[in-house]
């Protein structure tokens, strides 16, 4: 009743707690202050790096290597999955290669992506292409083979064109699962990025953590990781809301 | 339009279980041909609701979608207004058991499926329009078939196979899981509909009352494989009901029993 009544209240609560937690630990633990900063310590930080203008500009910076990682991933990938799902000789053609790529972790192929794609934002986009193009054709391929044959059936009986089973059939059909995947693929791309910008770039979120850590500022480290979080979440929103468009989320069981 | 003919017509499954794990594996065989449908004749003609009846599992659907074009494997022939059956056609829609509205396409959509390619859009409305009024469904026409009752979902499909104005209609169980009073009320919108456009209406069901009240032709099957026990022509007044009228009561009496219910109530 009362987390309906007030939604924010109690996960206010629960970061008020986290931050009280911090600071006793930070005060009482007798570490030094290097090395584990406080909450204020860490505020102080969080405005140098704002005030400095890096705040923002190593956001974008990371954002957009996701998003274009992420945007190669959805051309390529679902298109793909949609083909495998659907004509079963692709799919027993490239299953096997694929669950065989799909379990290397993106980071594995950090030295081949440097060496083809130089340093620079490149490198990283295709790391974050990697990472996302398994999994969503994966889910992909699965939604569509398991559209219920009688649509397609009854599409034959209407003389639907190939383009229209495409259209009017298996991207709605398999739309709700697909905005699932997505999310999910969305949440290992922003955790990819900042591996990868720890490597190959001078820029974006995870360099900053890499550079704090190199110069001994740890509260720029923990500013750094704040971020991340704060932006992560608001990926995670964004996605959610995504779903509950009606036209996507015809499917009585939406949350 | 609509006329049928069916010409000993069978029809084998092969059973793909591998008998392996049993000890008298010497045969070798990979699976057995089963047979389903054996030597099926029969003629329907335009116009007629013919009743297919039958125990479940005998193969009445089967021999619907075989008839209706989605299953091309059986030997015989069928022949649709004289032309030999060749895959699904617009002409000839299939109303499946399980429900085949789009469930991401409201019920406007739905039903204007099978008008998608009018060119005159106001025209295609008015289609739309009219068979929305048909079946009642008047204000839920931006509704997603999700939240319709099941009752009215069929009503809906009902909607979509008739804007097509198909010459043969194909129905394989379509009250399922339908309350008592819906399925009654549904089944006198049939009736009426077919008295209606007077299209072929093939309509498979395993309620013998549902047959009996509905048909212009009822054909049993029953056995394994399945023939034809019984075929009959119906020529009762409508509305029927079996207490005035002895001669269905008894004949509903006769399939009980062939149907394996000795003492019918």
């Amino acid at each position: 009743m009362e987390s309906k009544n007030f939604p924010y209240l109690l996960p206010a609560f629960a970061f008020s707690l986290v931050l009280l937690l911090w600071e006793l630990l930070a005060r009482y633990s007798g570490w030094n202050e290097h090395v584990f900063p406080g909450p204020v310590k860490v505020l102080f930080g969080m405005q140098e790096l704002f005030s400095k203008g890096i705040l923002l500009k190593y956001s974008v910076a990371s954002l957009f290597r996701v998003t274009a990682g992420f945007y190669f991933a959805i051309i390529f990938g679902v298109p793909f999955g949609i083909i495998i799902g659907k004509l079963n000789l692709f799919k027993l053609f490239f299953n096997p290669v694929i669950q065989f790529l799909r379990p290397i972790s993106p980071l594995a192929w950090i030295p081949l992506a440097m060496l083809w794609f130089g340093i620079g934002d490149k490198p990283a986009i295709f790391l974050i292409f990697l990472s996302c193009f398994f999994p969503l054709t994966v889910s992909t391929s699965v939604a569509v083979s398991t559209i219920n044959p009688t649509f397609f059936q009854t599409a034959a009986n209407f003389n639907f064109t190939r383009f229209e089973v495409i259209t009017k059939i298996i991207i709605p059909a398999i739309l709700p699962n697909v905005i699932t995947a997505l999310r999910i693929t969305l949440g290992i791309a922003w955790l990819v990025v900042v591996a990868a910008e720890m490597i190959a770039v001078k820029s974006g979120l995870g360099y900053l953590i890499l550079d704090s850590r190199n110069a001994l500022r740890m509260d720029l480290v923990m500013d750094g990781m704040i971020i991340i979080g704060v932006i992560g979440l608001m990926l995670d929103f964004f996605m959610k809301r995504l779903a509950k468009i009606e036209s996507i989320f015809w499917k009585p069981a939406a949350q | 339009m609509g006329h049928v003919v069916i010409r000993n017509l069978q029809k084998e499954y092969i059973e793909r279980r591998c008998k392996g794990r049993s000890s008298d594996n010497s045969s070798g065989d990979r699976g057995d041909n089963i047979p389903v449908l054996s030597n099926i004749t029969a003629e329907f003609n335009e116009g007629e609701m013919v009743c297919i009846l039958g125990p479940s599992g005998c193969g009445k659907s089967t021999l619907l979608r075989i008839i209706a074009g989605f299953d091309k494997s059986f030997s015989g022939s069928v022949l649709i207004d004289g032309k030999m059956i060749n895959g699904p056609n617009p002409n000839h829609i299939f109303i499946f058991q399980q429900g085949s509205l789009f469930p991401w396409m409201t019920v406007w959509q739905n039903i204007g499926l099978g008008l998608r390619y009018m060119k005159d859009r106001n025209m295609m409305k008015g289609k739309i329009r009219k068979y929305v009024d048909m079946v009642e469904l008047e204000g839920f026409e931006y509704h997603y078939p999700y939240q319709l009752s099941g009752g009215m979902q069929r009503r809906v499909e009902l909607a979509r196979a008739l804007a097509v104005n198909p010459d043969l209609l194909f129905m394989d169980e379509p009250f399922t899981g339908l309350d008592f009073l819906t399925h009654m009320r549904l089944r006198e919108e049939v009736v009426n509909m077919h008295e209606f456009i007077g299209k072929t209406i093939i309509f498979v069901t395993h309620d013998i009352d549902d047959a009996l009240i509905m048909g212009d032709r009822v054909v049993v099957l029953g056995g394994r494989p399945a023939c034809i026990k019984l075929t009959c022509e119906l020529d009762f007044p409508r509305p029927r009901d079996f207490e005035n009228m002895p001669e269905l009561s008894r004949l509903r009496s006769e399939i009980f029993f062939m149907l394996g219910v000795p003492c019918a109530v």
